[in-house]
């Protein structure tokens, strides 16, 4: 189902004028804003189709900015964010992008500071739900509707094994999963929805397992 | 979970409660929360449409100009004159030009199902309220039920424009909003989905082509349109027609 809750269709509280151009584009944000794990110093936003077009009159540039600086969707100060956003210090571009995409709100995001770089693709898919499609490269479909875990490793056999039999001994349920590799015997990347919320002991053991390079936890 | 408007239907009846009763055990489940933490949450998104429509009623104009101060008019045109399609139609359609007014100025509206449309679900439930004379308890189930009906909408088909054209967004959120009148009004889940019915199939077709892209012309009178289409359907429901064509 890609609706899971009456909040989805009653709801968000929102900032107007466009559940998909506004609302949307600031969770979307904020989800890569997570991701990061801190305010980025620079963001390249790439806009297509519908995005691309209507943009400006949505106040989608700066909802997608308002959710890089961890606002929600009804934050009083969305439409002031790229201002906010240049007052501390955050570069940020815009790029429209006439490539074909297959959802016609499609957004990529690039963010970064000195040390790391993130990039991930969006789209919103309407009522202010929105899923992430790609991240750093790889396919993924991650709605944020339930805590997830994000889990790079190694292209190896029993990498999968070594999360799940972990989960498996807290009774943690998994609800959806997903392995993506880059290409045979490189970095691969577990996409883990799950029903409760991960505690720290877990996520500990978890990034000292065989094959695990790096666990990013995401509450819903 | 039901997937379907048929199932929906079927679940009210086996179990003798209302569709919004359906809607608030589902949800209960799906966030393993109390009854009372459900209805808080529906409550917060209650008030957040009362204060729009409050709005609304200072009068808005939009970032561009193109819309804002139609909801003020009518209420002064209704205040002089008795008019044609009658009090609680015209309040309707008021109250849900208010909130697209206040959406396109940027301001906060919670979406029901998405922005464009958020005006019919609110405008019908506030015009309604001062006939019916509902309980806050009554008014937070309207929102179960349309809501109820939306989900179906959303996961078989589609609530945004972008995707499925207007008919997605404001036909949606018309027939939402006549199914949760026919139940404050009453009505039996069966009259519910006749109205939500026959809504929808008079909304069929509808574009979404928005001049200059945005969520204003003609989305701020489309919800004129929805909202009144909904207190039709409803009391044609209500008056025991049925749609020919079901909803699912």
């Amino acid at each position: 189902m890609k609706f899971n809750s009456v909040f989805d269709i009653i709801g968000p509280v929102m900032v107007g004028p466009s559940s998909s151009h506004t609302a949307g584009a600031a969770r979307i944000g904020k989800v890569a804003r997570t991701l990061f794990g801190k305010e980025p110093k620079w963001a390249k936003i790439y806009l297509y189709e519908s995005f691309a077009k209507t943009y400006k009159g949505h106040g989608t540039d700066f909802a997608l900015v308002g959710g890089l600086m961890n606002y929600d969707t009804d934050h009083p100060l969305m439409s002031e964010s790229l201002k906010t956003a240049k007052d501390k210090g955050m570069t940020v571009e815009f790029i429209e992008d006439s490539a074909k995409v297959t959802h016609p709100n499609t957004v990529r995001i690039q963010i970064g500071d000195e040390q790391m770089s993130l990039e991930l693709v969006g789209i919103s898919i309407g009522g202010g739900k929105v899923e992430i499609t790609e991240l750093n490269g790889f396919a993924l479909r991650l709605s944020g509707n339930h805590p997830a875990l994000l889990i790079l490793h190694n292209d190896r056999s029993g990498a999968i094994a070594s999360v799940t039999k972990i989960l498996a001994r807290y009774e943690i349920n998994i609800g959806h999963m997903e392995v993506n590799r880059k290409d045979v015997g490189q970095e691969a990347l577990m996409v883990i929805e799950v029903d409760e919320n991960i505690e720290s002991h877990v996520l500990y053991e978890l990034k000292n397992a065989k094959h695990i390079i790096q666990v990013t936890k995401i509450v819903s | 979970m039901f997937r379907t408007v048929a199932q929906l239907v079927e679940q009210a009846e086996t179990n003798n409660i209302p569709l919004s009763d359906v809607m608030i055990q589902q949800e209960m489940e799906i966030q393993n929360k109390t009854r009372e933490e459900i209805y808080e949450q529906m409550e917060r998104n209650l008030t957040v449409m009362e204060e729009a429509i409050e709005k609304s009623l200072e009068g808005v104009t939009s970032v561009t100009g193109l819309t804002g101060g139609d909801a003020v008019l009518v209420q002064q045109y209704m205040e002089n004159h008795e008019p044609l399609s009658g009090h609680v139609l015209l309040d309707a359609v008021s109250k849900a030009m208010g909130t697209n007014e206040v959406n396109a100025a940027m301001g906060i509206i919670c979406a029901t199902p998405t922005a464009g449309s958020a005006g019919c679900v609110p405008g019908t439930l506030f015009a309604v309220k001062e006939r019916l004379k509902p309980t806050r308890d009554d008014m937070i189930r309207y929102l179960f039920t349309a809501g109820a009906f939306g989900f179906v909408v959303a996961n078989n088909a589609f609530i945004s424009g972008a995707a499925g054209g207007c008919q997605a967004e404001v036909g949606s959120a018309g027939a939402m909003a006549s199914a949760a009148i026919v139940e404050m009004a009453g009505g039996t889940p069966k009259q519910s989905a006749e109205a939500f019915a026959i809504t929808l199939k008079n909304m069929l077709g509808l574009v979404c082509d928005p001049v200059a892209g945005l969520v204003e012309v003609p989305c701020v009178k489309r919800n004129a349109a929805g909202s009144s289409l909904a207190i039709v359907s409803a009391d044609l429901a209500l008056a025991g027609v049925k749609s020919r064509i079901p909803c699912d």
